[in-house]
């Protein structure tokens, strides 16, 4: 309980000041592979390492071909997290299968790691009849109850004190997991961020609040986002942990949230990560960043890609070769493209989607609105060609 | 039978919910060791711990938030919201979030286990911050349930399935009649159905249509109308959303006349949206416009409260004025 200190007095005003405070980042490894001088590395073995390489290169993969299908109008919208794959795959490579992860949007580098299908992520942009969310949300809202990755939700920082409610349940059942809830430093101006953290430290909830500091949200470059240093710092005013760590290097992801885990599970306390990246694509693929920064903003940032960082450590440790980089990218993008073509093409589920889940069964208004849309294709076929032959045997 | 009120039912059915299933869990402002500013959760803490009954910070889009997490990860979360005005700062989490779960996931996660509690409605001398009936906002996105009791007996039948029912349900309470309505409430578990409706009264001539605290106005103009030899059928929609069209509808084919009334204001209130229905359903029935008692279109008063209140007076005019139409 704070209180006030007899022992800690003065006797004129003095202010404390949030621009003293500045908050190191933890950076393991150079852009060439080397580790800095005095670098204390995690352990990760080399099964391990090729794993969460291997998964970022199906991100880049996809984020790239994806990209490219959407300009082709083969789907409506696409989000890349090119520049961010050493955040995205090295947090969830630091977790144990089954802690629930709580992701923004642009965390498709996490369920890549776990294992979600090429299939599985075209079944969801295409919004096809085999999209686990039956074709309701926009491309790039993904989900997997076996994989322990919620589903995406639109509206941003939702998800964090859902998160703090999600770890308390995990807590109370006596589980010894937690949960990661993850989002942009734009999101952390809503007030669902500051609900969050503040309740997780008050109820003491095993609960890591993972933000990606990437820079800009849509336009709006973190100058005009916060006025502090970063959003690490506001863990302290809640009395949590906090970390900020290089964005960039996988190690250093890595190794900061294998300890972020290891206070939350075991000590049932919420902390706070910070990575520092930046987002080298557009925000998604509606928006224009040349309208807002500079190539050579980008370009600087180019040069300091997660990817060729993470794979020069490898190839330093002897555990992968060029050879094997070219061919590994090869297989993805043949991958991708065939997948992409299956998918685009199997049709929407049926219409009687459209009123499941609304409620665990359809009330009575809802089955009577069916039936009027269905009589009402039955006379204008030609106006709803996705589901007009389809009405009777689904 | 014991004879409660209305708070001592709700307090009733939470114990009875917390001691079937480890799961249940109520917090809100004020709800832990002082039993909530209201002492619905009264001596829930003592019972079943600081866990399982504890106060949140003052932060209500946190509190729902929280709750959809829980609920998300098969806890069976009963949050309060300490006034039903002060819902808004949760308005996203709960029509974007705890309402489209089920939805947008299609099916592989939801909140089902949500229960929102929280004091509605005027009657209390309390202005415009401590009086609103924001039900039709709520009404008005798929995937909520609403459900309003009116006295003790209900209260505790329809909580008690409120927290058992799939769905996320958000529970008004009529403040005004917390303490006001005694009635004998069994004291074994018992549920009562949502959305059914009550045929509380029968009768030939009009159909009066309410729920929680505002069936006390439609009781008392009955008797009034009774009086004059005017014979009203009282139905009690009890659940808002999804409501109980069926019921109401047979109801005003029988009497040819349907009176509605809600303390919210009149434009957008939850009493259009029965009124367009029925009149679809009953058009050649009707003897008379359905009319509408409502609040006035502004903000809930202080000093004017009385004047605002769609009282037994006003609902016995409007009754009168239908069924001499």
């Amino acid at each position: 309980m704070s209180t006030f200190n007899p022992e800690q007095v003065v006797h004129r005003p003095e202010f404390i000041r949030g621009d003293e405070l500045s908050i190191p980042t933890l950076c393991l490894v150079q852009q060439d592979g080397t580790p800095y001088d005095g670098a204390e590395l995690p352990v990760l073995e080399q099964a391990k390492a090729l794993r969460i390489y291997q998964a970022m290169v199906r991100t880049r993969v996809l984020d790239e071909r994806m990209l490219a299908a959407q300009r082709q109008g083969r789907l409506s919208f696409y989000m890349q997290s090119t520049g961010e794959e050493a955040t995205t795959v090295g947090f969830a490579a630091a977790l144990e299968d089954d802690d629930m992860i709580m992701a923004q949007y642009r965390e498709q580098g996490a369920l890549v790691y776990r294992g979600f299908s090429l299939d599985e992520f075209m079944n969801q942009l295409f919004s096809n009849e085999l999209d686990y969310g039956k074709g309701r949300q926009m491309p790039i809202h993904y989900g997997s109850a076996k994989l322990h990755y919620m589903t995406i939700s639109s509206p941003l920082a939702t998800q964090i004190p859902q998160a703090t409610g999600y770890a308390y349940g995990q807590k109370l059942a006596g589980y010894k997991r937690c949960t990661v809830a993850v989002f942009g430093e734009g999101a952390a101006s809503e007030g669902d961020f500051h609900a969050a953290l503040n309740m997780a430290a008050v109820l003491k909830v095993p609960v890591i609040f993972l933000c990606r500091n990437n820079g800009y949200a849509i336009s709006t470059p973190s100058s005009e986002q916060f006025a502090a240093d970063g959003i690490a710092p506001r863990a302290l005013g809640y009395r949590m942990h906090a970390i900020r760590v290089d964005g960039n290097d996988l190690l250093a992801v890595y190794g900061a949230m294998m300890e972020a885990r290891k206070l939350a599970v075991e000590r049932n306390e919420p902390v706070l990560v910070e990575t520092m990246s930046y987002r080298l694509a557009a925000h998604s693929s509606s928006d224009d960043p040349s309208g807002y920064r500079s190539k050579k903003e980008e370009a600087k940032w180019r040069e300091k890609d997660p990817l060729s960082r993470f794979r020069n450590w490898l190839v330093a440790q002897q555990w992968w070769s060029l050879e094997q980089d070219e061919k590994l990218f090869a297989d993805e993008r043949e991958q991708v493209l065939r997948t992409l073509k299956e998918a685009e093409h199997r049709p929407v589920c049926r219409l009687d989607e459209l009123i499941t889940d609304v409620y665990d069964e359809p009330t009575p208004q809802l089955k009577q609105q069916l039936e009027a849309l269905k009589a009402h294709i039955r006379k204008y076929p030609d106006a709803y060609p996705k589901t007009a032959g389809r009405l009777d045997h689904g | 039978m014991v004879k409660m009120n209305l708070l001592q039912a709700i307090n009733n059915a939470l114990d009875i919910a917390m001691a079937e299933n480890d799961r249940v869990i109520c917090f809100g402002e004020d709800v832990g060791s002082f039993g909530g500013v209201f002492r619905a959760t009264s001596h829930l803490q003592e019972r079943y711990g600081r866990e399982r009954c504890f106060n949140t910070p003052l932060v209500e889009q946190g509190i729902i938030g929280f709750a959809n997490g829980l609920a998300a990860q098969g806890s069976v979360p009963v949050a309060e919201i300490q006034f039903a005005d002060y819902i808004f700062p949760a308005f996203d989490q709960i029509v974007n979030e705890s309402a489209k779960f089920r939805y947008r996931s299609g099916n592989l996660f939801n909140v089902g286990g949500l229960t929102i509690r929280t004091p509605y409605g005027g009657g209390i001398a309390g202005g415009l911050y401590h009086s609103q009936s924001p039900e039709a906002y709520f009404a008005h996105t798929p995937g909520l349930k609403i459900v309003v009791p009116r006295n003790p007996h209900q209260a505790k039948g329809l909580l008690l399935a409120a927290i058992r029912d799939p769905n996320p349900v958000i529970f008004f309470e009529p403040k005004r009649i917390y303490r006001a309505s005694v009635g004998l409430v069994p004291e074994e578990d018992y549920q009562l159905p949502l959305g059914v409706a009550e045929v509380v009264r029968e009768g030939s001539d009009i159909t009066l249509l309410a729920w929680g605290a505002q069936m006390e106005m439609v009781e008392k103009a009955a008797e009034m109308a009774e009086h004059q030899g005017v014979s009203c059928e009282l139905i009690d929609l009890r659940t808002i959303a999804p409501w109980d069209v069926e019921t109401v509808a047979a109801s005003v084919k029988k009497t040819g006349r349907l009176l509605i009334t809600h303390e919210a204001p009149l434009t957008g209130g939850f009493a259009g949206e029965i009124a367009a229905t029925i009149q679809q359903h009953c058009f050649l029935h009707l003897e008379s416009p359905i009319a509408r008692v409502t609040g006035l279109d502004t903000p809930y008063p202080l000093a004017h409260e009385k004047e605002y209140l769609p009282d037994h007076l006003k609902v016995f005019e409007a009754l009168m004025a239908s069924v001499h139409f």
